[in-house]
C-alpha cells in the first residue's frame, strides 16, 4: 500500500482532511512541549534570589558623628553605603556644573533630600563592575573631582557622586532613604 | 575517516573477537587514538599540544573530583574548609597547588595549541569544524576557570565574581535583572558561591564532550600539517600508535618536569596574595586583576572609556569588545581566504603573525596592570590592533599576498624530493 501503513482504519486515511495520525502526533507533540516549558520554568527561577534574600530589611543608620568633608560606609543588602556630609564648597562644586555636559544628567538637589542638602547618600559601588569606590574612608583618594574614584577601571565621580569621567555609565545610584530624625536615616 | 592504506584492528584473543562483535570500543579506540589512524610523517612538536591540553584536562578532573571530597560550598565555610585542605587534608597542599597550577598549565597549553592554528592555518576548509569546536572548547575553559577562582571565597575570588557577573550587567533593558538572576541576589553571595560550586563541577565533562566532538570532526579529513599540503599517498603518512603516541609520551614528561616546579617550588607565583585574605564584601582591594590568563582580554575590557558614537555606553562598548575579541575566531575560516594553509609558505601573513602575538603579550602585560596611564593608551592602540588584525589584515593579505611555492607532497618536503619517497618505498 502505498498510504501509512500500521493502521487498520484505512477509510481515515483516504479520507480529506486532517488525518487521524496526524492529530495524534500534533497532540502528542505539544503535549510533550508544554510539560517541557512547564518543568523549564522552575529550574530557571530557581536561580532568581530567594525569598530570604529579598526580604533583607531596611537598615537604620545613626550618622550623628560624620563631620563635615567626611563620609561613612554603613550596609544595606550586603553592599556598602555611602554616607556622606558635604563642604559648603564641594556642594558650590556639584552646582556649578552644567548639568547636560554630564553622562547621567542630575542635580545634586535631584540627589538629595529637601533641607538635607549637604547629605549625599548613595550605594558603594561602581556602576562599572560593581567595585566599591574610594573616598569614603579617611585619607582615601577622591579622584579628579574631588568625589569617588574607583579603582578597578578608573571611573571618576564628583562631589554629587555623578560620573565625570571612565567607563561607568551612571551615577552612583541613590538608594530609597528617609531621614528618621535628624541624626537617623532609614534605607530600604 | 581512515586512508586506505591504514591497518584495520583485527582481534587475535578469543575474549577481544567476543567483545568486538558485543561492544567494539577497542575498535573505536584503535582507529582513533591507535594504529588505526594514520597520521601525516611531518608533525612537529606544536601538534603536541593537543595531547596535552587532554592531559591537563585529566588533571584537573582528577585533582578536582578529590578536592571536591574536603570542600564546603557555603560561604560560612569555604574559605576555612580550602585552608582546612592546605593544613590538614593529607597531601592536601599538593592537590589544591596542583589543580590551580593545573589550571594554568591547561591555558598555557591550548594557548600553544590555539596559536599553532593560527600560524599553520589550521581553521581552514576542511576542518573548519574542528576550529569552531575548538573555539567552544575554549569558551568553555573560561567559564569553568572562573568559576573555579571563586570556590576559595578569597577577596579576589569574590571582587572577580562581582566584576565578571557585573559585565552582563552591561546589556541593555535586560542587563540589571539577568545579573540578579546569575548571582542569585544583589551580590554575590551564598547563592552565588554554591551554584558556582555545582556548575564548575559540571562543566569539566561538557567540555570532555566537546573534545570527543573535536577529535571526532579531527579525524573525518585527519590532521593538518606544517606544510599545509594534503595528504596524497601511504608515504605521507605514520600510524600513531607506536609513533606519535612515543612522541606525545617524550612531551609529557617534558611537560610535567615544567609543572612540577610550580606545584613544589612556586606554588603561588601565578596567584594573588590577596586571595588568602577572606572575602570581605565591605572592602574592595587596591588593585583587582583576574588570573593571568584572562589578562589580554581584561586589557580590552577596560579600553573603553568614552561612550562610543555618543549612543553606546562605554560599559556595553567594553563588554562587546571583550566578547567579540574571542567570537571572532569563529568567523577566522572565512575571513582567511588564502587557499594556502600554513604560514610557512606565506611570507606576508608570517609577519603579521608575529606582530599578532607581540600585540597579545603588549594587552596581557596591560591587562595585568593598574588601570592608570599609560598603561591605559597602550592597551587601547594594542585593542584597535587585534581587531584590525582580524579583520583588515587576514582578509586583505589573503588575497594580496603571493605564496611561495609549496612542495608537492609531505614527503617531499620532508626527503627533499619525491623520487626519494618512491625510492624509500620499494625499499
Amino acid at each position: 500500500m502505498a498510504h501509512d501503513a500500521g493502521t487498520d482504519t484505512p477509510t481515515v486515511i483516504d479520507g480529506e482532511g486532517v488525518r487521524r495520525r496526524d492529530f495524534i502526533n500534533i497532540a502528542a507533540v505539544s503535549a510533550a512541549g508544554v510539560g517541557g516549558l512547564t518543568v523549564l520554568y522552575p529550574l530557571i527561577s530557581q536561580m532568581a534570589p530567594s525569598a530570604d534574600v529579598l526580604a533583607e530589611s531596611s537598615t537604620q543608620v545613626d550618622f550623628a558623628q560624620v563631620q563635615p568633608g567626611q563620609a561613612m560606609k554603613a550596609v544595606f543588602r550586603k553592599q556598602p553605603v555611602f554616607i556622606r556630609n558635604l563642604t559648603p564648597k564641594e556642594i558650590q562644586e556639584a552646582e556649578a556644573v552644567d548639568v547636560s555636559t554630564l553622562r547621567d544628567p542630575q542635580t545634586l538637589k535631584e540627589r538629595t533630600k529637601p533641607g538635607h542638602e549637604n547629605w549625599l547618600i548613595t550605594m558603594g559601588v561602581c556602576t562599572h563592575l560593581g567595585c566599591i569606590p574610594l573616598g569614603a574612608g579617611e585619607g582615601e583618594v577622591r579622584g579628579e573631582f574631588g568625589g569617588y574614584f574607583c579603582p578597578c577601571h578608573g571611573s571618576q565621580y564628583d562631589t554629587a557622586a555623578r560620573i565625570r569621567k571612565g567607563p561607568a555609565p551612571k551615577n552612583l545610584e541613590v538608594p530609597p532613604y528617609e531621614f528618621t530624625s535628624d541624626t537617623v536615616v532609614k534605607i530600604g | 575517516m581512515s586512508f586506505p592504506w591504514a591497518k584495520t584492528y583485527t582481534p587475535k584473543h578469543p575474549f577481544m573477537v567476543w567483545m568486538d562483535e558485543k561492544l567494539p570500543l577497542p575498535r573505536l579506540v584503535y582507529n582513533a587514538v591507535g594504529g588505526g589512524y594514520e597520521v601525516p610523517r611531518n608533525l612537529n612538536y606544536f601538534w603536541n599540544f593537543g595531547f596535552l591540553a587532554g592531559l591537563c584536562l585529566v588533571i584537573q578532573i582528577v585533582s578536582g573530583i578529590v578536592l571536591a571530597m574536603h570542600y564546603g560550598g557555603d560561604t560560612r565555610v569555604a574559605f576555612n574548609s580550602t585552608e582546612h585542605i592546605m593544613r590538614d587534608v593529607n597531601y592536601g597542599w599538593m592537590l589544591r597547588y596542583g589543580h590551580a597550577n593545573g589550571a594554568s598549565a591547561f591555558f598555557v597549553v591550548v594557548y600553544a595549541h590555539i596559536f599553532r592554528g593560527f600560524y599553520y592555518g589550521s581553521y581552514k576548509a576542511p576542518r573548519e569544524m574542528v576550529w569552531l569546536l575548538g573555539v567552544v572548547i575554549f569558551l568553555l575553559m573560561m567559564a569553568t576557570a572562573f568559576m573555579g577562582y571563586v570556590l576559595p571565597w578569597g577577596q579576589m575570588s569574590y571582587w572577580g565574581a562581582q566584576v565578571i557577573t557585573g559585565l552582563f550587567s552591561a546589556i541593555p533593558l535586560v542587563g540589571d535583572a539577568l545579573h540578579t538572576w546569575l548571582l542569585g541576589g544583589f551580590a554575590p553571595d551564598n547563592a552565588t558561591l554554591n551554584r558556582f560550586f555545582s556548575l564548575h563541577y559540571l562543566l569539566p565533562f561538557v567540555i570532555l564532550g566537546v573534545i570527543i566532538l573535536h577529535i571526532w570532526a579531527l579525524h573525518i579529513p585527519g590532521s593538518s600539517n606544517p606544510t599545509g599540503v594534503e595528504v596524497k599517498s601511504e608515504s605521507d603518512t605514520v600510524p600513531f600508535y607506536p609513533y606519535f603516541v612515543a612522541k606525545d609520551g617524550w612531551t609529557i614528561g617534558l611537560f610535567l618536569i615544567i609543572y612540577s616546579l610550580f606545584v613544589f617550588f612556586m606554588p603561588n607565583a601565578l596567584g594573588h596574595p590577596d586571595n588568602y585574605i577572606p572575602a570581605n564584601p565591605m572592602q574592595t582591594p587596591a588593585h583587582i586583576v583576574p588570573e593571568w590568563y584572562f589578562w589580554p582580554f581584561y586589557a580590552i575590557l577596560r579600553s573603553f572609556t568614552q561612550d562610543w558614537l555618543w549612543i553606546v555606553p562605554a560599559k556595553l562598548m567594553g563588554v562587546l569588545a571583550m566578547f567579540a575579541a574571542i567570537l571572532v575566531w569563529f568567523f577566522l575560516p572565512w575571513l582567511d581566504r588564502s587557499p594556502v594553509r600554513s604560514g610557512s609558505y606565506r611570507p606576508l601573513y608570517r609577519k603579521f603573525f608575529w606582530v599578532l602575538v607581540f600585540d597579545v603579550l603588549v594587552l596581557g602585560y596591560c591587562g595585568g596592570s593598574p588601570a592608570e596611564q599609560p598603561y591605559v593608551m597602550i592597551a587601547q592602540i594594542a585593542s584597535i590592533y587585534y581587531f584590525l588584525h582580524f579583520f583588515v589584515i587576514v582578509p586583505v593579505v589573503s588575497s594580496i599576498e603571493r605564496p611561495d611555492p609549496l612542495p608537492f607532497s609531505i614527503t617531499e618536503s620532508v626527503l627533499g624530493h619525491e623520487s626519494a619517497a618512491v625510492a624509500e618505498a620499494q625499499a
